[in-house]
């Protein structure tokens, strides 16, 4: 059984075609990096999975059912926004929410449900924040709070929306190791979508590359070549190997670039980082 | 002073309306919409002003208003909730309309008053029935959504994604906002339901990270504001919403010593 099926999919955004006649088996128990320019569909294919959007045609299949919200296997981890009112809480607190926070009545959480937080912060080796703030966290502690929310329950399928945003390089290889780690003791199939193929290069299975409504998925080196990239980007594109290192070229020019808030947040971590040790 | 039957009443209208604003409060605070609070009580003051202009109880005006108010704004939804604003036009708005009504029956002034500042030592015995079913009724439907509006609250994209309707949370809640801002307005006036909604919720999160303690020490905040301010009225004759705001506004700035003394201490050698 593959853990995705897109049969003949097409999936609309505001009257753009986002993916247009997709068909992809992706396989159980692998690590497959979702890759692609800026708007080339990460996010929207996530939603489709988890059944938030409707293809305009064709089917998706998750773990052999039809595509519905709230599928009890299906783990989300979506990008991170700011947080602006709830800085102030704990970080047990906003995991423990999500724990079969879709259920009526008060949020008050079984000894079993709690047992599944404490486990799923084990997890993440987050125990120790448990009692923090979530204010008071760096930005790579609360993206490991996040991924801990999406191993709540039983879930077999993993959708990991851009863990890497605005985390320094050490951190990212950080987390893309701790998402491995994980994906092999639990069995699980991970899609993990980033703005750069190097990070992940290690720990992949497969890519998944999405570009102009195509999809190429399979190894490394079956996807990451110039015919196929060209193809993606609508340009020609080189592929470059340099010290274990792979780049994209489109002409003399890296087309993966860095995330423009990742500037930003350097200098924010920085800023975090001086005031914790002042 | 518990002598009087005023006072006893007003005693027991502050505490029903002080455990409803700081349950309802601590969520509204934590999802960030303590304007869209502040609003629902201007469009209530419309809704009040036009209750007794066409002969009806002002409270059931406001109750009316602001509910159908909460119900449109969560339907809009992301569309309005992030607008300050499209919500301050709309609350500007509906003030006018009340204060039009208003001119219409001359006779009200003292009512006018009582809507925008609240009487707190007018509550007569059926009125505090009303009041303390309305708010029965506000924190039942609060018990029943308060698991998935917390999860909604803090992680939208994920409770969506889980199969919680956002839109329904939305409006639920803003329904059950808008029973607690009307109740609120009946002892504090509409001008001043943030005195009571959003100053002990927004007190008690600086306090404490945990959203169960949050909630209770809310309540109990805004308990001993509300009952602070009716004593203090009595005993200086000064108005009960001056009272209540003064002691609103103190414990919110006291609330923040906390964090600046161990921020002072760190910093320190």
């Amino acid at each position: 059984m593959t853990a995705i099926g897109f049969d003949d999919v097409t999936l609309t955004l505001g009257g753009r075609d986002i993916l247009r006649g997709v068909d992809l088996a992706i396989p159980q128990n692998a690590f497959i990096g979702v890759l692609g320019p800026n708007g080339a569909g990460k996010t929207t294919m996530m939603r489709a999975i988890l059944g938030l959007i409707r293809p305009s045609s064709g089917h998706i299949r998750v773990l052999g059912e039809p595509a519905t919200r709230g599928h009890a296997a299906v783990g989300y981890m979506p990008q991170t926004r700011g947080l602006v009112s709830t800085a102030g809480l704990s970080a047990w607190d906003f995991v423990a929410s999500a724990a079969l926070g879709h259920r009526w009545g008060l949020p008050i959480l079984s000894a079993t449900a709690r047992r599944d937080v404490e486990r799923v912060l084990d997890l993440v080796g987050a125990s120790s924040l448990a009692r923090r703030k979530l204010g008071a966290l760096s930005g790579g502690e609360r993206q490991r709070l996040l991924l801990a929310q999406s191993l709540l329950g039983t879930p077999r399928l993993l959708l990991l929306d851009e863990p890497l945003i605005s985390l320094d390089p050490r951190y990212q290889q950080a987390m893309v190791e701790l998402v491995r780690g994980l994906q092999r003791k639990l069995g699980l199939t991970v899609l993990f979508s980033a703005h750069e193929l190097n990070p992940l290069l290690a720990a992949l299975d497969q890519v998944l590359y999405l570009g102009l409504g195509h999809a190429a998925l399979g190894t490394v080196d079956e996807v990451i070549t110039g015919p196929v990239l060209s193809r993606l980007y609508g340009s020609d594109i080189e592929v470059v190997h340099l010290r274990g290192r792979i780049f994209v070229m489109s002409g003399d020019h890296p087309v993966e670039r860095h995330d423009p808030n990742q500037c930003r947040s350097h200098a924010e971590s920085h800023a975090e980082s001086h005031t914790r040790h002042v | 002073m518990f002598d009087y039957d005023f006072m006893q009443n007003a005693f027991m209208a502050a505490a029903i309306v002080a455990v409803v604003s700081g349950v309802v409060g601590y969520f509204l605070v934590l999802r960030g919409q303590t304007f869209a609070g502040h609003a629902l009580s201007h469009i209530g003051f419309t809704g009040a002003t036009g209750a007794v202009l066409i002969g009806m109880s002002p409270l059931w005006g406001l109750v009316g208003m602001t509910v159908l108010g909460g119900v449109g704004m969560g339907l809009l939804g992301e569309q309005l909730q992030k607008r300050d604003v499209a919500i301050g036009v709309v609350l500007s708005v509906a003030l006018g309309f009340g204060l039009l009504f208003l001119h219409f029956f001359t006779a009200f002034a003292t009512q006018a008053t009582a809507l925008l500042f609240g009487n707190v030592l007018g509550v007569d015995a059926p009125t505090l029935w009303t009041l303390l079913g309305l708010g029965a009724a506000c924190l039942a439907g609060l018990a029943v959504i308060a698991r998935p509006l917390l999860f909604a609250s803090l992680q939208p994209e994920l409770a969506e994604a889980r199969g919680v309707s956002l839109r329904l949370i939305s409006v639920a809640f803003l329904a059950l906002a808008a029973l607690a801002v009307a109740e609120c307005a009946e002892i504090v006036g509409v001008l001043l339901v943030f005195t009571l909604m959003v100053g002990p919720a927004a007190a008690a999160q600086r306090l404490t990270s945990r959203v169960g303690q949050g909630v209770a020490l809310s309540v109990l905040l805004a308990w001993a504001e509300a009952w602070g301010g009716v004593a203090l009225a009595y005993v200086t004759d000064w108005p009960t919403s001056f009272w209540i705001t003064a002691l609103s506004g103190s414990v919110y700035l006291l609330s923040g010593l906390p964090a600046l003394l161990r921020d002072r201490w760190n910093h320190s050698p």
